[in-house]
Protein backbone atom coordinates (compact mmCIF):
# COMPACT_ATOMS: atom_id res chain seq x y z
CA UNK A 1 0.00 0.00 0.00
CA UNK A 2 1.18 3.24 -0.72
CA UNK A 3 2.09 5.71 1.90
CA UNK A 4 2.83 9.34 2.35
CA UNK A 5 4.50 11.16 4.60
CA UNK A 6 5.52 15.41 4.55
CA UNK A 7 8.24 16.68 3.41
CA UNK A 8 10.93 19.63 4.68
CA UNK A 9 11.63 22.31 2.60
CA UNK A 10 14.05 24.58 3.12
CA UNK A 11 13.17 27.69 0.84
CA UNK A 12 16.26 30.53 1.02
CA UNK A 13 18.67 32.26 2.22
CA UNK A 14 19.69 31.84 -1.00
CA UNK A 15 16.31 32.06 -3.56
CA UNK A 16 15.66 34.85 -5.45
CA UNK A 17 11.94 35.54 -4.52
CA UNK A 18 12.72 35.93 -1.18
CA UNK A 19 13.82 39.20 -1.35
CA UNK A 20 17.01 38.92 0.65
CA UNK A 21 18.47 36.05 3.15
CA UNK A 22 15.42 35.09 4.35
CA UNK A 23 15.16 31.20 4.92
CA UNK A 24 12.10 30.00 5.74
CA UNK A 25 11.90 25.92 6.22
CA UNK A 26 8.35 24.80 5.18
CA UNK A 27 6.79 21.14 6.04
CA UNK A 28 4.90 20.43 2.73
CA UNK A 29 2.27 17.80 2.01
CA UNK A 30 1.80 17.10 -1.35
CA UNK A 31 2.49 20.78 -2.91
CA UNK A 32 0.69 22.22 0.14
CA UNK A 33 2.50 24.12 2.66
CA UNK A 34 1.46 23.22 6.77
CA UNK A 35 3.97 24.81 8.30
CA UNK A 36 5.96 28.04 8.06
CA UNK A 37 9.29 28.11 10.21
CA UNK A 38 11.00 31.42 8.94
CA UNK A 39 14.87 31.75 10.25
CA UNK A 40 15.91 35.36 10.17
CA UNK A 41 19.09 37.37 11.31
CA UNK A 42 21.81 36.32 8.80
CA UNK A 43 21.76 40.10 7.73
CA UNK A 44 22.43 41.37 11.64
CA UNK A 45 24.65 43.71 12.12
CA UNK A 46 24.22 45.26 15.46
CA UNK A 47 22.54 48.20 14.55
CA UNK A 48 21.71 49.13 18.08
CA UNK A 49 24.45 48.18 19.79
CA UNK A 50 26.74 50.00 17.35
CA UNK A 51 24.57 53.15 17.80
CA UNK A 52 24.88 53.07 21.70
CA UNK A 53 28.64 53.51 21.13
CA UNK A 54 28.47 57.06 18.78
CA UNK A 55 27.29 60.61 19.15
CA UNK A 56 24.05 61.17 17.44
CA UNK A 57 25.27 62.49 14.55
CA UNK A 58 27.74 59.14 13.69
CA UNK A 59 24.08 57.24 14.11
CA UNK A 60 22.52 58.66 10.77
CA UNK A 61 24.24 57.15 8.42
CA UNK A 62 23.73 53.73 10.23
CA UNK A 63 19.63 54.48 9.74
CA UNK A 64 19.56 54.93 6.12
CA UNK A 65 21.52 50.97 5.78
CA UNK A 66 18.27 49.15 7.42
CA UNK A 67 15.50 49.66 4.72
CA UNK A 68 17.93 50.42 1.96
CA UNK A 69 15.30 50.95 -0.10
CA UNK A 70 13.28 53.54 1.68
CA UNK A 71 16.53 54.76 3.14
CA UNK A 72 15.71 59.15 3.50
CA UNK A 73 12.80 57.75 5.56
CA UNK A 74 14.58 56.16 7.93
CA UNK A 75 16.49 59.00 7.91
CA UNK A 76 13.64 61.02 8.96
CA UNK A 77 12.36 58.90 11.11
CA UNK A 78 15.64 59.21 13.52
CA UNK A 79 15.99 62.51 13.13
CA UNK A 80 12.54 63.77 13.94
CA UNK A 81 13.42 61.46 17.20
CA UNK A 82 16.44 63.50 18.21
CA UNK A 83 14.85 66.64 17.08
CA UNK A 84 11.61 66.09 19.65
CA UNK A 85 14.57 65.06 22.73
CA UNK A 86 16.28 67.84 21.79
CA UNK A 87 13.04 69.77 21.47
CA UNK A 88 14.02 72.40 18.46
CA UNK A 89 11.86 73.53 15.46
CA UNK A 90 13.11 73.17 11.61
CA UNK A 91 13.05 76.25 8.75
CA UNK A 92 10.02 75.71 6.82
CA UNK A 93 12.28 75.54 3.60
CA UNK A 94 14.03 72.21 5.19
CA UNK A 95 10.70 70.89 6.34
CA UNK A 96 9.22 70.98 2.62
CA UNK A 97 12.34 69.23 1.15
CA UNK A 98 11.97 66.35 3.60
CA UNK A 99 8.38 66.26 2.38
CA UNK A 100 9.32 66.03 -1.06
CA UNK A 101 11.80 63.53 -0.52
CA UNK A 102 9.80 61.09 1.60
CA UNK A 103 7.35 60.79 -0.54
CA UNK A 104 10.38 60.37 -2.95
CA UNK A 105 11.10 57.46 -1.44
CA UNK A 106 7.92 56.26 -0.74
CA UNK A 107 7.35 56.18 -4.79
CA UNK A 108 10.80 54.26 -4.78
CA UNK A 109 9.75 51.65 -2.46
CA UNK A 110 6.76 50.95 -4.21
CA UNK A 111 8.64 50.93 -7.33
CA UNK A 112 10.68 48.07 -6.34
CA UNK A 113 7.90 46.48 -4.96
CA UNK A 114 5.75 46.67 -8.40
CA UNK A 115 8.76 45.46 -9.76
CA UNK A 116 9.82 42.47 -7.65
CA UNK A 117 6.00 41.56 -6.96
CA UNK A 118 4.83 40.96 -10.49
CA UNK A 119 8.55 39.49 -11.60
CA UNK A 120 7.99 37.17 -8.63
CA UNK A 121 4.32 35.89 -9.99
CA UNK A 122 5.74 36.15 -13.32
CA UNK A 123 5.24 39.51 -15.18
CA UNK A 124 9.01 40.73 -16.13
CA UNK A 125 7.85 43.72 -18.40
CA UNK A 126 6.51 45.65 -14.96
CA UNK A 127 10.20 45.21 -13.82
CA UNK A 128 11.66 46.57 -16.35
CA UNK A 129 9.63 49.54 -16.36
CA UNK A 130 9.52 49.96 -12.81
CA UNK A 131 13.48 50.24 -12.33
CA UNK A 132 13.46 53.13 -15.31
CA UNK A 133 11.18 55.23 -13.12
CA UNK A 134 13.25 54.52 -10.08
CA UNK A 135 16.09 55.55 -11.67
CA UNK A 136 15.21 58.80 -12.28
CA UNK A 137 14.11 59.15 -8.21
CA UNK A 138 17.90 57.59 -7.59
CA UNK A 139 19.50 60.50 -9.92
CA UNK A 140 17.12 63.06 -7.73
CA UNK A 141 18.84 61.64 -4.95
CA UNK A 142 22.25 61.43 -6.74
CA UNK A 143 21.44 65.11 -7.34
CA UNK A 144 21.18 66.07 -3.55
CA UNK A 145 23.29 64.23 -1.64
CA UNK A 146 26.18 62.93 -3.98
CA UNK A 147 24.57 59.33 -2.75
CA UNK A 148 22.06 56.96 -4.70
CA UNK A 149 21.37 54.92 -1.82
CA UNK A 150 22.98 55.56 1.27
CA UNK A 151 21.85 59.38 1.56
CA UNK A 152 22.61 60.70 4.53
CA UNK A 153 20.75 64.08 3.89
CA UNK A 154 18.94 64.98 6.74
CA UNK A 155 20.28 66.52 9.62
CA UNK A 156 19.42 67.33 13.44
CA UNK A 157 17.75 70.86 12.73
CA UNK A 158 17.09 70.50 9.02
CA UNK A 159 18.94 69.32 6.02
CA UNK A 160 22.84 69.15 5.36
CA UNK A 161 22.73 71.67 2.59
CA UNK A 162 19.87 73.46 0.48
CA UNK A 163 18.64 71.45 -2.86
CA UNK A 164 20.45 72.68 -5.93
CA UNK A 165 18.49 75.08 -8.49
CA UNK A 166 17.27 72.17 -10.77
CA UNK A 167 15.92 69.85 -8.39
CA UNK A 168 12.84 71.60 -8.39
CA UNK A 169 12.37 71.02 -12.45
CA UNK A 170 13.60 67.54 -11.93
CA UNK A 171 11.24 66.70 -9.61
CA UNK A 172 7.94 68.43 -11.14
CA UNK A 173 8.84 66.86 -14.42
CA UNK A 174 8.90 63.64 -12.52
CA UNK A 175 6.12 63.77 -10.59
CA UNK A 176 4.01 64.93 -14.02
CA UNK A 177 5.21 61.85 -16.08
CA UNK A 178 4.12 59.59 -12.89
CA UNK A 179 0.46 59.09 -13.56
CA UNK A 180 1.42 57.75 -17.23
CA UNK A 181 3.69 55.49 -15.69
CA UNK A 182 1.17 54.43 -13.05
CA UNK A 183 -1.18 53.83 -15.43
CA UNK A 184 1.04 51.61 -17.61
CA UNK A 185 1.42 49.17 -14.54
CA UNK A 186 -2.09 49.40 -13.76
CA UNK A 187 -2.98 48.30 -17.47
CA UNK A 188 -0.54 45.86 -16.88
CA UNK A 189 -1.55 43.86 -14.58
CA UNK A 190 -4.89 44.80 -13.01
CA UNK A 191 -7.16 43.22 -15.29
CA UNK A 192 -4.26 40.66 -16.43
CA UNK A 193 -6.29 37.21 -15.98
CA UNK A 194 -3.31 35.38 -15.20
CA UNK A 195 -2.40 38.46 -12.52
CA UNK A 196 -5.87 38.31 -10.80
CA UNK A 197 -5.99 34.66 -10.50
CA UNK A 198 -2.36 34.47 -9.15
CA UNK A 199 -4.00 37.62 -6.39
CA UNK A 200 -7.45 37.42 -6.00
CA UNK A 201 -8.24 35.41 -2.65
CA UNK A 202 -4.38 34.89 -2.18
CA UNK A 203 -2.67 36.07 1.49
CA UNK A 204 -5.59 36.71 2.95
CA UNK A 205 -5.68 37.89 6.74
CA UNK A 206 -8.63 39.88 8.20
CA UNK A 207 -8.50 43.11 9.97
CA UNK A 208 -8.94 41.69 13.70
CA UNK A 209 -5.86 39.46 13.18
CA UNK A 210 -3.66 41.68 11.09
CA UNK A 211 -4.00 44.00 14.16
CA UNK A 212 -3.70 41.41 16.75
CA UNK A 213 0.19 40.65 14.83
CA UNK A 214 0.55 44.41 14.59
CA UNK A 215 0.80 44.68 11.07
CA UNK A 216 1.31 48.30 9.66
CA UNK A 217 0.96 50.00 6.75
CA UNK A 218 -0.33 49.48 3.31
CA UNK A 219 -0.87 45.50 4.45
CA UNK A 220 -2.86 46.66 7.56
CA UNK A 221 -4.73 49.15 4.99
CA UNK A 222 -4.82 46.22 2.79
CA UNK A 223 -7.14 44.69 5.33
CA UNK A 224 -9.62 47.79 5.77
CA UNK A 225 -7.94 49.45 8.54
CA UNK A 226 -8.24 53.13 8.02
CA UNK A 227 -4.90 53.90 9.84
CA UNK A 228 -2.13 55.93 8.41
CA UNK A 229 0.29 57.62 10.82
CA UNK A 230 0.48 60.47 8.62
CA UNK A 231 -2.49 61.55 8.42
CA UNK A 232 -3.44 60.57 12.56
CA UNK A 233 -0.68 61.18 14.08
CA UNK A 234 0.96 63.74 11.83
CA UNK A 235 4.78 64.50 11.94
CA UNK A 236 7.20 66.64 9.81
CA UNK A 237 4.63 68.68 8.87
CA UNK A 238 1.83 66.37 7.33
CA UNK A 239 -0.77 67.99 8.68
CA UNK A 240 -0.62 70.49 6.17
CA UNK A 241 -0.95 68.57 3.05
CA UNK A 242 -4.36 66.86 1.39
CA UNK A 243 -4.77 63.40 0.45
CA UNK A 244 -6.51 60.34 0.59
CA UNK A 245 -5.45 57.43 2.47
CA UNK A 246 -6.54 54.22 0.50
CA UNK A 247 -8.36 51.06 1.92
CA UNK A 248 -8.71 47.71 0.66
CA UNK A 249 -11.90 45.31 1.49
CA UNK A 250 -11.28 41.90 0.87
CA UNK A 251 -8.06 41.58 2.96
CA UNK A 252 -6.34 40.15 -0.03
CA UNK A 253 -2.87 40.06 -1.82
CA UNK A 254 -4.73 42.24 -4.90
CA UNK A 255 -6.45 44.60 -2.78
CA UNK A 256 -3.00 45.18 -1.27
CA UNK A 257 -1.72 45.92 -4.74
CA UNK A 258 -4.61 48.40 -5.37
CA UNK A 259 -3.86 50.10 -2.21
CA UNK A 260 -0.12 50.61 -2.63
CA UNK A 261 -0.97 51.71 -6.20
CA UNK A 262 -3.15 54.38 -4.99
CA UNK A 263 -0.84 55.25 -2.64
CA UNK A 264 1.49 56.09 -5.29
CA UNK A 265 -0.84 58.44 -7.06
CA UNK A 266 -1.27 60.26 -3.47
CA UNK A 267 2.25 60.76 -2.89
CA UNK A 268 2.28 62.63 -6.35
CA UNK A 269 -0.11 64.53 -5.06
CA UNK A 270 1.56 65.27 -1.96
CA UNK A 271 5.00 66.34 -3.77
CA UNK A 272 2.86 68.66 -5.82
CA UNK A 273 1.55 70.81 -2.89
CA UNK A 274 5.03 70.46 -1.49
CA UNK A 275 6.65 71.70 -4.56
CA UNK A 276 4.07 74.70 -3.94
CA UNK A 277 4.78 75.85 -0.81
CA UNK A 278 8.79 75.14 -1.75
CA UNK A 279 10.39 78.92 -0.92
CA UNK A 280 13.67 80.23 -0.38
CA UNK A 281 14.84 80.28 2.94
CA UNK A 282 17.62 78.59 5.28
CA UNK A 283 17.85 74.51 5.40
CA UNK A 284 19.20 74.78 9.23
CA UNK A 285 17.80 75.79 12.24
CA UNK A 286 19.65 78.60 13.91
CA UNK A 287 21.55 76.29 16.57
CA UNK A 288 25.32 76.37 16.88
CA UNK A 289 25.19 73.97 19.75
CA UNK A 290 23.54 70.75 17.35
CA UNK A 291 24.03 71.99 14.25
CA UNK A 292 27.21 71.83 11.60
CA UNK A 293 28.60 75.80 10.18
CA UNK A 294 28.28 76.49 6.94
CA UNK A 295 31.18 75.00 4.73
CA UNK A 296 32.50 78.71 3.45
CA UNK A 297 32.83 79.23 7.40
CA UNK A 298 34.83 75.89 8.24
CA UNK A 299 37.09 76.74 5.38
CA UNK A 300 37.48 80.13 5.35
CA UNK A 301 37.34 80.86 9.71
CA UNK A 302 39.17 79.59 12.61
CA UNK A 303 35.97 79.63 14.73
CA UNK A 304 33.81 77.76 11.67
CA UNK A 305 36.44 75.49 11.88
CA UNK A 306 36.74 75.04 15.77
CA UNK A 307 32.91 74.93 15.65
CA UNK A 308 32.61 72.30 13.29
CA UNK A 309 35.68 70.15 14.98
CA UNK A 310 33.89 70.61 18.23
CA UNK A 311 30.47 69.06 16.61
CA UNK A 312 32.24 66.26 15.08
CA UNK A 313 34.86 65.17 17.51
CA UNK A 314 32.39 65.41 21.01
CA UNK A 315 28.89 65.81 19.36
CA UNK A 316 26.04 67.47 21.21
CA UNK A 317 24.27 66.78 24.61
CA UNK A 318 21.08 65.70 24.52
CA UNK A 319 18.65 66.19 27.34
CA UNK A 320 17.92 63.40 29.56
CA UNK A 321 14.87 61.35 28.78
CA UNK A 322 12.95 58.77 26.37
CA UNK A 323 10.79 59.59 23.14
CA UNK A 324 9.39 57.31 20.67
CA UNK A 325 8.63 58.70 16.99
CA UNK A 326 6.80 56.51 14.63
CA UNK A 327 7.09 57.37 10.71
CA UNK A 328 4.96 55.93 8.25
CA UNK A 329 7.61 54.14 6.05
CA UNK A 330 6.53 52.55 2.37
CA UNK A 331 6.56 48.72 4.81
CA UNK A 332 4.93 50.47 7.50
CA UNK A 333 5.56 52.00 11.28
CA UNK A 334 9.20 52.33 11.51
CA UNK A 335 9.95 53.57 15.18
CA UNK A 336 12.93 54.99 16.88
CA UNK A 337 12.72 54.70 20.75
CA UNK A 338 15.29 56.73 21.97
CA UNK A 339 16.72 56.90 25.44
CA UNK A 340 19.05 59.80 26.55
CA UNK A 341 20.96 59.43 29.86
CA UNK A 342 22.05 63.37 29.02
CA UNK A 343 25.48 62.18 27.16
CA UNK A 344 26.18 62.64 23.61
CA UNK A 345 25.21 58.93 22.67
CA UNK A 346 22.26 57.40 22.65
CA UNK A 347 22.06 55.33 26.07
CA UNK A 348 19.30 52.53 24.01
CA UNK A 349 17.87 53.26 20.47
CA UNK A 350 15.77 50.60 19.81
CA UNK A 351 14.34 50.70 16.13
CA UNK A 352 10.75 49.20 15.83
CA UNK A 353 11.06 47.63 12.23
CA UNK A 354 7.92 46.81 10.17
CA UNK A 355 9.32 44.48 8.08
CA UNK A 356 10.21 42.03 11.26
CA UNK A 357 6.63 42.54 12.64
CA UNK A 358 5.01 41.76 9.15
CA UNK A 359 6.69 38.86 8.28
CA UNK A 360 5.32 37.30 11.60
CA UNK A 361 2.09 37.33 9.50
CA UNK A 362 3.76 35.05 7.11
CA UNK A 363 2.48 31.52 8.42
CA UNK A 364 -1.07 32.69 9.00
CA UNK A 365 -1.20 34.20 5.57
CA UNK A 366 0.59 31.38 3.69
CA UNK A 367 -0.56 28.02 5.49
CA UNK A 368 -2.26 25.21 3.60
CA UNK A 369 -1.89 26.88 -0.21
CA UNK A 370 0.52 26.32 -2.73
CA UNK A 371 4.43 26.92 -2.71
CA UNK A 372 3.70 29.62 -5.30
CA UNK A 373 1.20 31.41 -4.01
CA UNK A 374 3.65 31.99 -0.72
CA UNK A 375 6.10 33.45 -3.43
CA UNK A 376 3.10 35.80 -3.76
CA UNK A 377 2.68 36.55 -0.17
CA UNK A 378 6.25 37.14 0.39
CA UNK A 379 5.88 39.94 -2.49
CA UNK A 380 2.75 41.33 -0.84
CA UNK A 381 4.38 41.62 2.90
CA UNK A 382 7.34 43.58 1.50
CA UNK A 383 9.71 42.93 3.57
CA UNK A 384 13.31 44.63 3.47
CA UNK A 385 15.52 42.14 5.02
CA UNK A 386 18.59 44.77 5.97
CA UNK A 387 15.93 46.32 8.29
CA UNK A 388 14.29 43.01 9.56
CA UNK A 389 18.02 41.52 10.81
CA UNK A 390 19.21 45.44 11.63
CA UNK B 1 -0.92 66.79 31.86
CA UNK B 2 0.03 63.11 32.60
CA UNK B 3 -2.64 62.81 35.22
CA UNK B 4 -5.38 64.25 33.03
CA UNK B 5 -4.21 61.44 30.41
CA UNK B 6 -7.69 59.16 30.20
CA UNK B 7 -5.06 55.97 30.30
CA UNK B 8 -3.44 57.30 33.64
CA UNK B 9 -6.48 57.91 34.94
CA UNK B 10 -8.64 55.01 35.24
CA UNK B 11 -5.23 52.89 35.62
CA UNK B 12 -4.76 54.65 39.13
CA UNK B 13 -8.33 53.97 39.88
CA UNK B 14 -8.35 49.87 38.99
CA UNK B 15 -4.40 49.25 39.75
CA UNK B 16 -3.24 51.86 42.27
CA UNK B 17 -1.02 49.23 44.01
CA UNK B 18 0.75 48.08 41.31
CA UNK B 19 1.70 51.80 39.12
CA UNK B 20 4.91 52.87 40.27
CA UNK B 21 5.78 55.97 38.39
CA UNK B 22 3.76 58.32 35.91
CA UNK B 23 6.01 60.15 33.97
CA UNK B 24 5.21 62.74 31.09
CA UNK B 25 8.39 63.70 28.57
CA UNK B 26 8.17 65.58 25.57
CA UNK B 27 3.88 64.83 25.59
CA UNK B 28 4.68 61.12 26.29
CA UNK B 29 3.08 59.19 28.72
CA UNK B 30 4.93 56.64 30.27
CA UNK B 31 3.60 54.12 33.13
CA UNK B 32 5.56 52.10 34.92
CA UNK B 33 3.69 49.44 37.02
CA UNK B 34 4.91 46.10 38.89
CA UNK B 35 5.62 43.26 36.97
CA UNK B 36 3.48 40.72 38.48
CA UNK B 37 0.11 42.65 37.38
CA UNK B 38 1.86 43.25 33.89
CA UNK B 39 -0.54 40.64 31.86
CA UNK B 40 -3.73 42.19 34.28
CA UNK B 41 -2.72 45.83 33.32
CA UNK B 42 -1.59 44.96 29.38
CA UNK B 43 -5.36 42.56 29.32
CA UNK B 44 -7.26 45.57 30.75
CA UNK B 45 -5.52 48.43 28.22
CA UNK B 46 -6.31 46.32 25.42
CA UNK B 47 -9.78 45.08 26.47
CA UNK B 48 -11.61 48.41 28.49
CA UNK B 49 -9.40 51.22 26.54
CA UNK B 50 -9.30 50.35 22.98
CA UNK B 51 -5.27 50.43 23.14
CA UNK B 52 -5.31 47.23 20.21
CA UNK B 53 -1.96 47.81 18.51
CA UNK B 54 1.02 46.51 20.71
CA UNK B 55 3.29 48.75 18.47
CA UNK B 56 6.91 47.15 20.59
CA UNK B 57 8.11 45.69 23.23
CA UNK B 58 12.30 46.09 24.14
CA UNK B 59 14.26 46.33 26.93
CA UNK B 60 17.23 48.90 28.80
CA UNK B 61 19.92 47.55 30.41
CA UNK B 62 20.25 49.82 33.22
CA UNK B 63 23.58 48.38 34.56
CA UNK B 64 24.85 49.98 37.86
CA UNK B 65 22.51 52.58 37.12
CA UNK B 66 19.59 51.30 39.07
CA UNK B 67 18.52 48.67 41.32
CA UNK B 68 16.82 46.76 39.21
CA UNK B 69 19.22 45.77 36.02
CA UNK B 70 16.40 45.69 33.57
CA UNK B 71 13.66 47.60 32.24
CA UNK B 72 10.59 46.59 29.57
CA UNK B 73 9.34 48.37 27.83
CA UNK B 74 5.92 47.94 26.04
CA UNK B 75 4.50 50.43 23.17
CA UNK B 76 0.86 49.96 23.32
CA UNK B 77 -0.97 51.86 20.52
CA UNK B 78 -5.09 52.71 19.65
CA UNK B 79 -5.99 52.99 16.72
CA UNK B 80 -9.69 54.12 16.96
CA UNK B 81 -8.46 57.15 19.78
CA UNK B 82 -4.94 57.96 17.93
CA UNK B 83 -2.91 57.96 21.27
CA UNK B 84 -0.27 56.20 22.56
CA UNK B 85 1.32 55.14 26.12
CA UNK B 86 4.10 53.53 27.12
CA UNK B 87 4.10 50.72 30.15
CA UNK B 88 7.47 50.02 31.72
CA UNK B 89 7.71 47.13 34.64
CA UNK B 90 11.48 46.60 35.94
CA UNK B 91 13.21 43.25 35.76
CA UNK B 92 15.59 42.55 38.14
CA UNK B 93 18.92 40.23 36.96
CA UNK B 94 18.54 37.65 39.90
CA UNK B 95 15.06 36.87 38.64
CA UNK B 96 15.18 37.51 35.06
CA UNK B 97 11.92 36.87 33.96
CA UNK B 98 8.64 37.97 33.51
CA UNK B 99 5.03 36.75 31.86
CA UNK B 100 4.90 36.83 28.00
CA UNK B 101 2.76 39.42 26.66
CA UNK B 102 1.87 37.34 23.75
CA UNK B 103 -0.83 35.78 25.81
CA UNK B 104 -2.61 39.33 25.35
CA UNK B 105 -0.93 40.10 21.51
CA UNK B 106 0.42 37.91 18.82
CA UNK B 107 2.80 40.54 18.05
CA UNK B 108 4.77 39.93 21.21
CA UNK B 109 5.72 36.66 20.05
CA UNK B 110 8.99 37.66 18.05
CA UNK B 111 9.60 40.84 19.68
CA UNK B 112 9.64 38.51 22.84
CA UNK B 113 12.38 36.41 21.30
CA UNK B 114 14.54 39.28 19.99
CA UNK B 115 13.98 40.99 23.96
CA UNK B 116 15.54 37.21 25.18
CA UNK B 117 17.98 37.00 21.95
CA UNK B 118 19.50 39.93 22.82
CA UNK B 119 19.12 40.66 26.71
CA UNK B 120 18.84 37.42 27.84
CA UNK B 121 15.32 37.79 29.57
CA UNK B 122 13.12 34.77 30.19
CA UNK B 123 8.89 35.15 29.54
CA UNK B 124 7.36 32.72 30.87
CA UNK B 125 4.40 30.77 29.37
CA UNK B 126 5.89 31.80 25.44
CA UNK B 127 4.78 29.69 22.88
CA UNK B 128 8.22 29.53 21.13
CA UNK B 129 11.27 31.04 22.86
CA UNK B 130 14.37 30.63 21.02
CA UNK B 131 16.53 32.95 19.20
CA UNK B 132 15.94 35.00 16.82
CA UNK B 133 18.66 37.05 15.15
CA UNK B 134 21.46 35.69 16.95
CA UNK B 135 22.58 31.62 15.87
CA UNK B 136 21.18 29.32 17.82
CA UNK B 137 24.31 28.08 19.45
CA UNK B 138 25.39 32.04 20.55
CA UNK B 139 27.06 32.54 23.51
CA UNK B 140 25.78 35.48 25.72
CA UNK B 141 23.69 38.41 24.93
CA UNK B 142 24.77 41.05 22.94
CA UNK B 143 22.83 44.39 23.97
CA UNK B 144 23.61 44.22 27.68
CA UNK B 145 25.80 46.27 29.03
CA UNK B 146 28.66 44.29 29.67
CA UNK B 147 28.63 42.46 25.93
CA UNK B 148 31.79 44.28 24.47
CA UNK B 149 31.19 45.46 21.23
CA UNK B 150 33.47 44.06 19.27
CA UNK B 151 32.18 40.63 20.63
CA UNK B 152 33.67 38.32 23.09
CA UNK B 153 36.97 37.46 21.66
CA UNK B 154 38.45 40.40 20.04
CA UNK B 155 40.25 43.45 21.31
CA UNK B 156 38.15 46.22 23.55
CA UNK B 157 36.87 48.67 21.27
CA UNK B 158 38.49 52.04 22.17
CA UNK B 159 36.67 54.78 20.47
CA UNK B 160 37.47 56.01 16.83
CA UNK B 161 39.54 59.14 18.85
CA UNK B 162 41.73 57.32 21.06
Amino acid sequence: MATTEKMTLNMGPQHPSTHGVLRLVLELDGEIITKITPDIGYLHRGVEKLSEHRTYHQVLPLTDRLDYLAPMHNNLGYILAVEKLLDIQIPERAQTIRIIMAELTRLESHLVWIACHALDIGAMTVFIYAFREREAIMETYELISGARMTSNFFRAGGLSQDVPPEFEKKVRDFIASMPGYLDQYEGLLTTNPIWVKRTVGNGVISAEDAIDIGITGPALRGSGVDWDLRRDTPYAGYENYRFEVPVGKNCDTFDRYKVRLVEMREACKIINQALDRLKPGPVLADCPQICYPPKEKVYNSIEGLIHHFKIASEGYPVPEGEVYQGVENPKGELGFYIVSDGSSKPYRMRIRPPSFVNLQAIEKMAKGSMIADLVAVIGTLDIVLGEIDR
Amino acid sequence: MAENNRAVVKLKEKFAASIVEVVEFRGEVTVTIKKEDLLAVLAFLKQSLQYNLLTDVTAIDYLGKKEERFMMVYLLCSIPNKDRLRIKAAVSEGECRIESASQVWATADWLEREVYDLFGITFDNHPDLRRILMAPDWEGHPLRKDYPLQGPDREPYKGRLS
